[in-house]
């Protein structure tokens, strides 16, 4: 009689130190994906704020309008720079894992699979510390 | 050989209640002769004579009702340069506890029945060096195969996936005899499948794969390696291939594959496993694409 000894998900995901790079791989993408949805919908709730503004010339001209200062008010925050830095990471990391997936489709350069997603995360940081300044701007930088 | 060897202790029960083992008459045995006689100078003659590689191995038995709890036994081998995981588990269970349980045949890594899960990886015992490894070295059945006993697993599902995708030469129109009596291979399209051809069915890849344990209908690895062996071949004809890329492109086939490199990463075949799941997607892409 075999009974199942069953480690199940839980402890496949436990086992974390032991994965590999086409593992991260696929967990961060699957990941960025996600966070891009989410992130989607939330810029469509804030860009939504336009219809409510819409034809009241006056006040957009006096950038009182509720789409201007919904804008103003998020921008003004510091987690809210931070969220856009994040942001940025995870789309650029996304697009180019994205692109070592597509080369990956494509049966090129199967064996460096795991140098092209160093190099992924590598220019991801690259890009996103270099795009700091930026998103920072007035809020102490 | 000598006569001095240490018994084997068993381990300290791990804080996962899961492992605990039950109190066996073995267990208070080994419990009794680990405080009394286990001892110092046994100890100090193992250094004496060499080194000791400390191994944990898993240990189940539903049929013994003192190890249907699993739990991991602790055994000190003596090493020896060039020794195996598979040596150590084999001198294990002949010096120490002829009820450790494992399949092996061929020790050259030729039969595939020695995959274990050792140090948090699937390796093929007999390939893999002592020497290589992180003390102690954990010694575990395949993750997500049934376990029979100690390091055995039930291979009845992996076999049966390995059977759909119809392994075999099928052919109908084989050469005239007065032609010929062999079907000869071109040299190039032999050596396209021959790295799939090396295939020892072992289930490391099926084990490691993160999608085969979620999905019990995926072909898994080794199954769609295998399909590729046939698929490729120039000899069969262009309608078993189609027929072969039928069977891959079904729901639970090649697309199932996420590509995470698990297999690839543990074959101990060195089978570029996901590059040739990858390029039967694209054959079954072109074949549907197909309008001229
Ligand atoms: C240049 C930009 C992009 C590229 C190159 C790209 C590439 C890819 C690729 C190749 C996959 C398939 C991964 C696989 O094979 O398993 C994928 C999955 C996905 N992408 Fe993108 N993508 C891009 C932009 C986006 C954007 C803007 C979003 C969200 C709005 C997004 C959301 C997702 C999601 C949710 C998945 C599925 C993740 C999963 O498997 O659960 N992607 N992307
Ligand atoms: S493909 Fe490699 S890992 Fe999978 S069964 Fe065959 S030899 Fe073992
Ligand atoms: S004993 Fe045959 S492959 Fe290891």
């Amino acid at each position: 009689m075999s009974q199942s000894y069953n480690r199940g998900l839980v402890e496949d995901f436990g086992r974390w130190k032991e994965f590999t790079a086409g593992m991260w791989a696929w967990i961060f993408h699957k990941f960025t994906g996600w966070m891009l949805i989410g992130y989607l919908f939330t810029h469509i709730a804030v860009l939504s704020t336009a219809i409510g503004a819409a034809g009241d010339t006056a006040a957009i001209q006096a950038e009182t309008d509720i789409y201007t200062t919904t804008i103003q008010g998020l921008e003004e925050l510091f987690i809210v720079r931070v969220l856009e830095v994040g942001l940025l990471a995870v789309a650029v990391f996304h697009i180019l894992n994205g692109l070592r997936l597509l080369m990956v489709d494509l049966g090129i350069g199967l064996e460096a699979q795991d140098k092209s997603f160093y190099a992924s995360l590598i220019l991801t940081g690259v890009i996103t510390v270099a795009s700091v300044p930026t998103f920072m701007k007035g809020v102490g930088f | 050989m000598s006569t001095q060897q240490q018994e084997p202790e068993t381990q300290e029960a791990p804080e996962d209640p899961e492992m605990k083992g039950a109190q066996s008459p073995q267990d208070r045995r080994l419990a009794e002769k680990e405080s009394g006689a286990i001892d110092e100078e046994s100890e100090k003659k193992a250094e004496l004579e060499g080194e000791t590689v400390h191994i944990k191995v898993f240990r189940y038995d539903p049929e013994v009702e003192g190890k249907q709890e699993p739990r991991f036994d602790d055994f000190h081998v003596p090493f020896e340069k060039g020794m195996t995981v598979l040596d150590a588990v084999i001198y294990a269970r002949d010096e120490y506890d002829s009820s450790l349980t494992f399949r092996h045949s061929c020790r050259q890594a030729v039969c595939g029945s020695d995959a274990f899960f050792i140090n948090g990886k699937q390796r093929l015992a007999c390939k893999t060096q002592l020497s290589e490894l992180e003390q102690p070295v954990r010694i575990e059945p395949l993750p997500h195969q049934e376990v029979v006993k100690d390091l055995v697993v039930d291979m009845g599902h992996f076999y049966d996936q390995m059977h759909a995708v119809e392994p075999y030469f099928q052919d109908e129109d084989t050469p005239e005899v007065s032609d010929l009596e062999e079907q000869h291979q071109s040299p190039e399209n032999r050596e396209k499948i021959k790295m799939s051809s090396r295939c020892i069915w072992c289930g490391a890849c099926m084990s490691s794969c993160n999608i085969a344990a979620g999905d019990n209908q995926y072909l898994g690895p080794a199954a769609i390696n295998k399909a590729y062996k046939f698929a490729m071949d120039d000899r069969e004809s262009e309608e078993i291939k189609e027929h072969r890329l039928r069977i891959l492109e079904q729901e639970h086939g090649v697309w199932r594959c996420q590509t995470q490199f698990s297999c690839t990463e543990v074959c101990p075949k060195d089978i570029p496993l996901t590059e040739h799941i990858q390029e039967l997607k694209r054959e079954a892409v072109k074949k549907n694409l197909k309008f001229w």
